[in-house]
């Protein structure tokens, strides 16, 4: 694994590029993202389904994991979870370097973060909506998402429709996104208790997704990250097909080998009936990622 | 579609489709199902259905409504819920077969123009264009693993003789940090795979390599030098 020298000055995406004056002075010690975080993709097609509509990208050294769950008829589905995907990681990636160009120290203001998200995750929308109303062969596709960007110790998360985002902590397993669908809504307002939401037939239905409508209103939350922390973004063909205990039981068992993990999620929705395409994208953080600050920040830090 | 059977003392009275998104059941005459018996309120209950899912709620009758024996308030109907209001039942059939073609549906966009809305004032409507494949597979699979129970038992080492059983989906066996195997349990029986440290699980003698190995009765698994047999039970 790469040791950064004490007192060495980490510059996020840019490798071998020029550094800072301010390393010199700097203290702190962080990882490059891409030693610190571990990323592992899978993407299946199930065991009725003859396509796979997900599509899924992730990068440790920009720091990005994307994950779309595409619909619509013949091969649109596919088309709209591409398009966001190819849309959102060459947006993003272009946003990242320019970041560290202009800035020097890469991206570490989450509200900086969330509006880029909210920009990008529109033009994409956007992108896939003027697709699917100028081909009529594409009428009517869209797309879920759900994305983490690891930035200076932390993650912002957006998500749009029934795709999701879990963090293993410890013994805690969460689930940090809400579904945008209307079995969420009907549980929300009391109509179906959690437990009877497993038998319903509406589990189906987003009320959210991209391109389907000129704007999109993504959700976008910023969370902390701790070393030893394992984050799961699946399509709902994991979440429908296996109970959360299972999933959390496989990451704790399975996290010290996370493309074991990874295979063995894919392989438990297939083993439950595999009826819907299954994608999934593992995180383990392996150390601190916090953003190199310049030594007038640190200065300005230690007297506020 | 859905519908309900009414029956009172064993004999159907009337098969009532559940084709509104909002059924009333009362005494009272303008209700959808009227029930003329004193026992029953004005308006005593309403189903509501969306699509394939169907609720019942009591609309604070006198004398309550019973699923299944169990009186509610609200409830979400499955499929064979007998539902008792005074001496009247009413079970509830789902359409397994329209259940598992919209459970087979892709997903779908449920609101148009962005806006949220609340679940009773959506128009859903399933759209062509959105099935794929219309396989008459049951609705809710989340199929159970088959219970064909087994469990090791160590061999050597300060804990010989004693036996685990492997009752989850998953069991590691082995020291974290140095060596790492776990067990899976799978539908078709019970694999081993190496999960973490340099040296490879041990199965009747021979190293595995990084694929899962399907056990077998009475084989012998050695990991981080303790040795124990994998059985089948019962």
């Amino acid at each position: 694994m790469f040791m950064p020298q004490s007192g060495m000055r980490i510059w996020i995406g840019v490798p071998n590029g020029p550094l800072p004056l301010a390393s010199v002075f700097a203290g702190t010690v962080s990882m490059m993202l891409r030693d610190a975080l571990e990323m592992v993709v899978r993407t299946d097609p199930g065991v009725i389904r003859s396509h796979n509509e997900d599509a899924v990208f992730a990068d440790a050294g920009l720091g990005i994991a994307i994950l779309a769950d595409g619909m619509g008829g013949y091969n649109a589905g596919e088309v709209a979870s591409g398009m966001a995907i190819t849309r959102l990681t060459d947006d993003l990636t272009r946003v990242i370097s320019s970041c560290v160009t202009q800035e020097g120290s890469g991206c570490s203001d989450p509200s900086v973060i969330e509006r880029h998200i909210v920009n990008e995750v529109g033009a994409a929308n956007f992108a896939i909506f003027h697709a699917s109303q100028s081909c009529a062969q594409y009428s009517g596709m869209g797309t879920t998402l759900v994305m983490a960007w690891f930035y200076d110790n932390r993650m912002s998360v957006a998500h749009v429709g029934d795709s999701r985002l879990y963090r293993l902590r410890g013994q805690a397993f969460e689930l940090l996104t809400r579904d945008h669908s209307l079995l969420q809504e009907q549980i929300d307002n009391g109509m179906v208790s959690p437990e009877e939401a497993r038998y319903a037939e509406n589990r189906n239905l987003v009320t959210r997704a991209l391109g389907v409508d000129p704007s999109v209103d993504a959700e976008v939350n910023d969370f902390d990250v701790q070393a030893g922390d394992i984050v799961l973004l699946c399509s709902d063909g994991l979440n429908d097909m296996v109970e959360d205990d299972d999933i959390a039981l496989t990451l704790s068992a399975l996290g010290g080998n996370l493309p074991l993990a990874a295979d063995h999620l894919i392989q438990l929705a297939n083993d439950h009936g595999g009826r819907d395409n299954v994608s999934v994208i593992l995180i383990k953080v392996l150390g601190d990622y916090s953003a190199p600050k310049g030594w007038w920040q640190r200065l300005f830090g230690c007297l506020k | 579609m859905a519908k309900l059977i009414l029956s009172m003392d064993g004999l159907v009275l009337k098969e009532i489709p559940l084709n509104k998104e909002r059924l009333s059941i009362g005494r009272k005459p303008h209700n959808d199902i009227q029930i003329d018996n004193l026992a029953i309120s004005g308006e005593h209950a309403v189903v509501v259905t969306i699509l394939a899912d169907s609720f019942l709620e009591d609309l604070n009758s006198t004398n309550g409504t019973l699923v299944n024996g169990q009186p509610i308030k609200k409830h979400f109907l499955r499929n064979n819920d007998v539902i008792e209001l005074g001496k009247y039942k009413l079970k509830y059939m789902a359409d397994l077969q329209a259940g598992a073609a919209a459970s087979d549906f892709e997903k779908n966009v449920a609101t148009r123009s962005g806006q949220l809305k609340l679940p009773s004032e959506l128009q859903l409507e399933p759209t062509e264009t959105s099935v794929r494949s219309n396989v008459g597979l049951a609705s809710q699979p989340k199929a159970p693993i088959p219970g064909l129970a087994a469990a090791i038992q160590l061999l050597n080492g300060p804990n010989a003789g004693k036996e685990l059983d492997l009752t989850k989906t998953l069991t590691t066996l082995g020291k974290p940090g140095l060596q790492v195997a776990v067990i899976a349990k799978r539908p078709h029986g019970y694999f081993i795979t190496h999960v973490e440290g340099s040296q490879f699980p041990v199965v009747n003698g021979k190293a595995l390599d990084a694929q899962a190995y399907p056990l077998g009765d009475h084989d012998v698994i050695e990991i981080a030098g303790i040795k124990m047999a994998f059985f089948l039970k019962g």
